[in-house]
């Protein structure tokens, strides 16, 4: 079964989003990572969405559960990369993830993770 | 109104959204749309070939690429012979959803659009038609 790999780094799990996505893989995505977080403890979650060139609103269903989902397994996640035209886009359609943090680039979400990590 | 080229395809399963999408970028791309445009076209396409697959019980995704003279579109119809909607103004209110979804799907497609026309009958289907213009 095609999946979308999840990277552990320390306390992190990395996830880099490379293929267009159809709705069983994003579901399968999120189930992957609730176990994955719980298996490995990991405090922070870094989603890098900068290779998508479309966030719909099942995606941007996903993405919220997820980064909801991991808040309640005691882990942060961050939502990095996302482009503009993206961005414009997910707003119009009326998807503003309430609740999910987001960084410019995959250095800056680190950081972001390692603050909110390292103060909890 | 001349229309350049046009094509269908099916939209029956998941993988079929994914192609769907990718069709309307190629067609968006080979029109010269700004890439704002594109991107809010494939989403609007995303949205409602996801509702064709699920409510309508699958069906077909017309493509026709038009030229007007002074600009090129992109129009796309998603056709299914599903049990169509029942109440056609509860479905275009943001937030609300007959299946598990976030109803953002056919209200959040017709504001990325300029052209968005739609045709049900309880029984019948569905059929929705969009368009973008470059």
């Amino acid at each position: 079964m095609e999946r979308i790999p999840i990277l552990q780094m320390g306390a992190y799990l990395l996830v880099t989003i490379q293929v267009d996505m159809h709705d069983q893989l994003a579901m399968t995505l999120q189930d992957d990572l609730s176990e994955k977080i719980s298996k490995t403890s990991a405090r922070g979650v870094l989603i890098d969405i900068s290779a998508l060139d479309m966030v719909d609103s099942f995606i941007g269903r996903m993405i919220g559960t997820i980064s909801g989902l991991s808040r309640i397994m005691d882990a942060e996640t961050v939502l990095v990369g996302m482009q503009p035209a993206v961005a414009i886009t997910l707003v119009e359609l009326g998807m503003t993830l309430p609740g999910v943090s987001t960084a410019l680039n995959v250095e800056r979400g680190m950081r972001l993770l390692q603050d909110r990590v390292s103060s909890s | 109104m001349n229309v350049v080229s046009s094509g269908t395809q099916p939209v029956r399963i998941e993988q079929d959204v994914v192609l769907a999408r990718q069709t309307t970028r190629k067609l968006a791309q080979d029109c010269g749309m700004r890439l704002i445009d594109l991107t809010k076209l494939v989403t609007a396409v995303s949205e409602l070939a996801r509702n064709t697959m699920v409510y309508g019980g699958g069906g077909d995704m017309d493509w026709e690429v038009l030229d007007d003279g002074t600009r090129k579109g992109v129009r796309l119809t998603f056709r299914d012979e599903g049990p169509g909607i029942p109440d056609l103004k509860l479905a275009m209110t943001d937030g609300w959803t007959s299946g598990g979804g976030l109803g953002l799907g056919l209200t959040g497609a017709r504001r990325l659009v300029e052209d968005f026309e739609l045709d049900t009958e309880p029984g019948k289907g569905t059929r929705v038609t969009i368009a973008r213009w470059t």
